[in-house]
C-alpha cells in the first residue's frame, strides 16, 4: 500500500508566530517535547506510516533544518534509492522566492515526474500529532476522492488553523482561513492526499492561471470542480503556530494520556540522536510533573515543567509551569514560572522571573539573565 | 589499503561467569551499565576518541546480542570504508579451526586480519572494563620509552591488589617484574589489561607462543613473562583516573552507584569525551506528580510514580504508585508495580516487579539479582541471589 506515497513537508509560507523562537530557526525546528522539534511528528508519522520517500521543501531560515534532518538515517530515509530529500527553493532571482507554494512545486516538477509513485501527501510541520495514513488511502480510494484533506472535529483548538465545512457525506463544501466568519468546529490539519499526476497538472493549470498558492488558490478553487472530501482524523492534535498555542500544547504533554498517544501510538516518534548522559537528580532534588530528557542535572525543585536535554538546575531554584529548552543553565535560588527559555540561556543566581500563564515570559536563545 | 600506525584488537568473548543470570544468553561486555550503555562503549568511545578507526572486535561467547549491538559500529563513528570495525569471531581455515584457546591464541588466529592493514603497533584492550583513557597518550608514551610493549597500570587499594595482576616498576617506567594474582602482592600497581605491542614483535611472540603446546596462549601468563625473559622492553604507562573490572555482581552493583557521587570521578557528562552507544529512541522520562527522585541517575522513557533514592533506572523502566527503588540497578524496560520494594538489587531487562513485592533486604548487605525477563509475583518468588 504505502509504497505507492511520497511525502511532502512543505514549509513554504508556514505561518510561525512564535516570536523569538522562530527568529533564527523555521518553525518546523523549533523545539517541543523536551528532545523533539516540530518536524518529527509528521516525519515519523509518514515513516510508520510506511512512506520511505520523502521531499522537505525548506524555504527561509533552514541551518536548522540541515543539521536535524542531516541524510535522514534517524528516520530510517537514508535508503539506497528513495529516503530524504531536502528541496530548498530553486530560483535564479531572489525576489522569486516570497512567491507562493505552487511554483516551488513546478521548479521541482522533475522530482515528482521522475517517480513512479502513484500518490502524494502533501503536509505541514506544525500539525503535531502521530497519524497513520494508511487508513486515509483507503477511504480516498473507497469514496473516489480528487483530494482528501485529514482534519480534525474538536472546538478549542489552540493555534491557527483553516476552518472547514462538510456535507454529511464527507465532501468538503467551503473552506475558509484561520480569520474568516465562517462558523465551523472542523480545521483543516493542511494534510492532502491526491494521486501525483492530478497535483501536477493543478501545479501546471493553476500556474498558468496567474494563481500563486496551492490551497488558497488552486483547492480553494476546485472545490466544485474536483472531489474533495474531508477526513476526520480521531486522534490527538496540537496545532502550534503561535506562541501561545506552543505553550499550551507543550504544558499538554505532562497529561500522560496524551504523551502516551503522541510519542507512542500508532507508531514511535523519532528524532536525531544525540549522546547525553541519563539524567541525573542530586539529594535536593525535587520533581513533579515534569518531563526530563538526558544529560539533565537537577538539584533543585522541577513542577510542571519540561526539561530539555543537559539543562542544569541549580541548588534552591525553582522552576514551575516553565519550558527549558537544551543546555538552559538556571542558578541557585532562582525562581522561573510560566516562562520559556530557549536554547543555552543562563540565569544568574537569585534571579525572579514570572510571565503570566496566558502570556509566558520568552527568553530568546543564547541570553544570559 | 591504507597504512595504520595503530589499529585495536577488542577482546569482547568473555563469558563472564561471575555475573551469572545476567550473562546467560549475553557476552559479559554487552551487559548494561550506567543508565543507557553497554560495558563495551566505553572502550569503543576510547578507540574513537583516541583517533583509531580500526577495531577487530573478537566475540565468542553468545554473540548474537553483541553482534546485533555493534552493527556496523555507526554509533561509535566506526562505520569507514578503510578500516572502521570488523567482528573477529573464531572461523575455519583451509586446515580447520578451533574456538580462540586463550586471549594470545584469539589474536594470533586473527593475525591476517592485522596484516591486511600492516600497523606498526596494535593495541590490545578488553571489552569489560569501564574507564575513560586517550590511548594516543599511551602510544606516545610507548615510542618515548621506545618498548616492545608497554601496560597499562593503575594504582588499586593494597587489599585488593590480590584480585589482579601487579607490577613492579622502576624509575624508568620499565617493568621488573610481573605477578598474576598473588597472594601476598608485594606491589600495588596493577595491569588494566590494556596493552600496546609494535606490531613486529608482536607477531613473533604470537607465532613462538602458538607452537608450545604447554602455553595457555594468554597474555598475562604467557606472552608478557616470555618477553621479559628474553630482556625485550616491557614499559609501564601509569593511568590516573576511574577504572573498574566489572567482572562481579558486586563491582557492576558498585560500579552503578559510582555514577551517583555528587562529583562522580568517571564523568559521562564530559562533552570533549562523550560514551557513545546505541540510543534507543525514547521520549523524556516522566517524573509523575507525587514521585520522589532523589540522588540518582534516571533515563529517557522512564516513568516514575513512586521513589527512587540511589539508584541507577535504564531507559523505559516503569515504576508504578507507591513503588521504591534503593540503592539498585534497574535494567532496561523493567516494570516495577503498585508498591513493590526494591533493595539492593540489580532487575535484569524486561523482569517484572509484580504489585506489592519486595526484593532485597534494606538490612542486608548482599545483592539481590533478578533475571532478564524474569517475572516475579509474591506467591511465586524466584530469585538469584549472589552470595557474598
Amino acid at each position: 500500500m504505502s509504497n505507492r506515497i511520497m511525502g511532502v513537508i512543505n514549509l513554504i509560507h508556514e505561518t510561525d508566530e512564535l516570536e523569538h523562537l522562530t527568529q533564527s530557526r523555521c518553525l518546523a525546528t523549533v523545539p517541543f517535547g523536551a528532545r523533539y522539534r516540530l518536524i518529527d511528528f509528521i516525519l515519523s508519522s509518514m515513516v510508520n506510516s510506511g512512506i520511505n520517500k520523502v521531499a522537505v521543501f525548506a524555504h527561509t531560515k533552514y541551518r536548522s533544518l540541515m543539521d536535524h534532518l542531516g541524510s535522514g538515517k534517524y528516520w530510517d530515509l537514508n535508503n539506497r534509492q528513495s529516503g530524504l530529500f531536502i528541496l530548498p527553493p530553486a530560483t535564479d532571482d531572489l525576489q522569486e522566492i516570497s512567491r507562493g507554494d505552487l511554483y516551488h512545486f513546478y521548479q521541482n516538477r522533475d522530482y515528482f515526474n521522475r517517480s513512479t509513485l502513484e500518490y502524494v501527501v502533501i503536509t505541514r510541520s506544525h500539525m503535531v500529532c502521530n497519524i497513520d495514513f494508511n487508513p486515509i488511502i483507503d477511504e480516498h480510494e473507497a469514496r473516489g476522492a480528487d483530494i482528501t484533506i485529514v482534519c480534525k472535529k474538536q472546538h478549542d483548538l489552540a493555534g491557527k488553523a483553516r476552518k472547514v465545512k462538510m456535507s454529511s457525506d464527507g465532501r468538503i463544501t467551503s473552506i475558509q482561513e484561520n480569520y474568516g466568519r465562517m462558523l465551523s468546529d472542523i480545521s483543516s490539519m493542511e494534510m492532502y492526499v491526491m494521486k501525483k499526476d492530478l497535483l501536477m497538472e493543478i501545479v501546471e493549470t493553476s500556474l498558468a492561471q496567474g494563481q500563486d498558492h496551492l490551497v488558497r488558490h488552486a483547492i480553494f478553487s476546485r472545490l466544485n470542480k474536483l472531489r474533495v472530501y474531508g477526513h476526520l482524523y480521531d486522534g490527538y492534535l496540537g496545532v502550534v503556530n503561535t506562541l501561545e498555542s506552543y505553550f499550551s500544547n507543550s504544558m499538554n504533554l505532562l497529561c500522560p494520556e496524551v504523551w502516551k498517544e503522541l510519542f507512542f501510538q500508532p507508531g514511535t516518534i523519532f528524532t536525531k540522536v544525540k549522546d547525553e548522559p541519563p539524567a541525573r537528580y542530586l539529594e535536593s532534588s525535587k520533581v513533579n510533573n515534569s518531563l526530563i530528557a538526558n544529560g539533565c542535572r537537577i538539584e533543585g525543585t522541577v513542577e510542571n515543567s519540561i526539561l530539555f536535554r543537559g539543562v542544569h538546575i541549580g541548588k534552591g531554584a525553582v522552576i514551575r509551569n516553565s519550558i527549558i529548552m537544551q543546555n538552559g543553565i538556571i542558578g541557585e535560588n532562582s525562581l522561573i514560572q510560566h516562562s520559556i527559555l530557549d536554547k543555552d540561556v543562563r540565569v544568574d543566581c537569585n534571579r525572579d522571573i514570572r510571565g503570566a500563564e496566558r502570556l509566558p515570559f520568552l527568553a530568546g536563545k543564547r541570553k544570559t539573565i | 589499503m591504507a597504512r595504520k600506525e595503530m589499529l585495536a584488537m577488542l577482546l569482547a568473548g568473555g563469558e563472564g561467569k561471575r555475573l551469572g543470570v545476567l550473562t546467560k544468553d549475553l557476552a559479559k561486555p554487552a551487559v548494561y551499565f550506567g543508565g543507557k550503555y553497554r560495558i563495551i562503549d566505553f572502550t569503543l568511545s576510547n578507540c574513537t576518541h583516541s583517533g583509531i578507526d580500526t577495531v577487530g572486535v573478537l566475540t565468542q561467547y553468545q554473540p548474537f546480542e553483541l553482534n546485533r549491538y555493534l552493527g556496523i559500529g555507526t554509533p561509535w563513528g566506526l562505520d569507514r570504508s578503510d578500516g572502521g570495525m570488523a567482528i573477529l569471531p573464531p572461523h575455519v581455515k583451509q586446515k580447520g579451526g578451533v574456538w580462540y584457546k586463550g586471549t594470545a591464541n584469539a589474536i594470533y588466529q586473527n593475525m591476517e586480519f592485522i596484516e591486511r592493514y600492516n600497523p606498526s603497533y596494535v593495541l590490545v584492550i578488553s571489552g569489560d572494563h569501564i574507564y575513560t583513557m586517550d590511548y594516543d597518550l599511551m602510544l606516545q608514551h610507548h615510542k618515548r620509552c621506545g618498548a616492545d610493549v608497554t601496560i597499562a597500570g593503575i594504582e588499586v587499594d593494597w587489599k585488593e591488589a590480590s584480585r589482579f595482576g601487579v607490577m613492579h616498576v622502576d624509575d624508568e617506567d620499565r617493568i621488573t617484574a610481573f605477578e598474576e594474582k598473588p597472594a601476598k602482592p608485594t606491589s600495588n600497581i596493577a595491569s588494566m589489561g590494556v596493552y600496546i605491542f609494535t606490531w613486529s614483535v608482536l607477531q613473533k611472540y604470537l607465532i613462538y607462543d602458538e607452537a608450545n603446546r604447554q602455553s595457555s596462549n594468554d597474555f598475562g601468563k604467557d606472552i608478557i613473562p616470555a618477553m621479559m625473559r628474553d630482556g625485550l622492553i616491557v614499559s609501564a604507562y601509569s593511568f590516573r583516573g576511574y577504572w573498574k573490572d566489572v567482572g562481579t555482581i558486586e563491582s557492576l552493583w558498585e560500579a552503578n552507584m559510582d555514577l551517583l557521587a555528587e562529583e562522580p570521578s568517571l564523568d559521562l557528562s564530559d562533552t570533549d569525551w562523550r560514551i557513545y552507544s546505541v540510543n534507543p529512541n525514547r521520549p523524556a522520562q516522566y517524573v509523575a506528580a507525587g514521585a520522589q527522585v532523589i540522588s540518582s541517575m534516571v533515563t529517557e522513557g522512564c516513568v516514575v510514580e513512586g521513589r527512587v533514592d540511589r539508584s541507577v533506572l535504564f531507559y523505559g523502566v516503569q515504576m508504578e504508585k507507591d513503588s521504591e527503588v534503593s540503592e539498585s540497578v534497574i535494567m532496561p524496560n523493567v516494570r516495577i508495580g503498585e508498591g513493590a520494594r526494591v533493595y539492593r538489587a540489580i532487575i535484569g531487562e524486561g523482569a517484572v516487579i509484580e504489585d506489592g513485592v519486595q526484593i532485597g533486604d534494606p538490612e542486608d548487605e548482599a545483592i539481590t539479582v533478578v533475571a532478564v525477563g524474569q517475572f516475579v509475583a509474591n506467591d511465586h518468588v524466584l530469585l538469584e541471589v549472589e552470595p557474598s
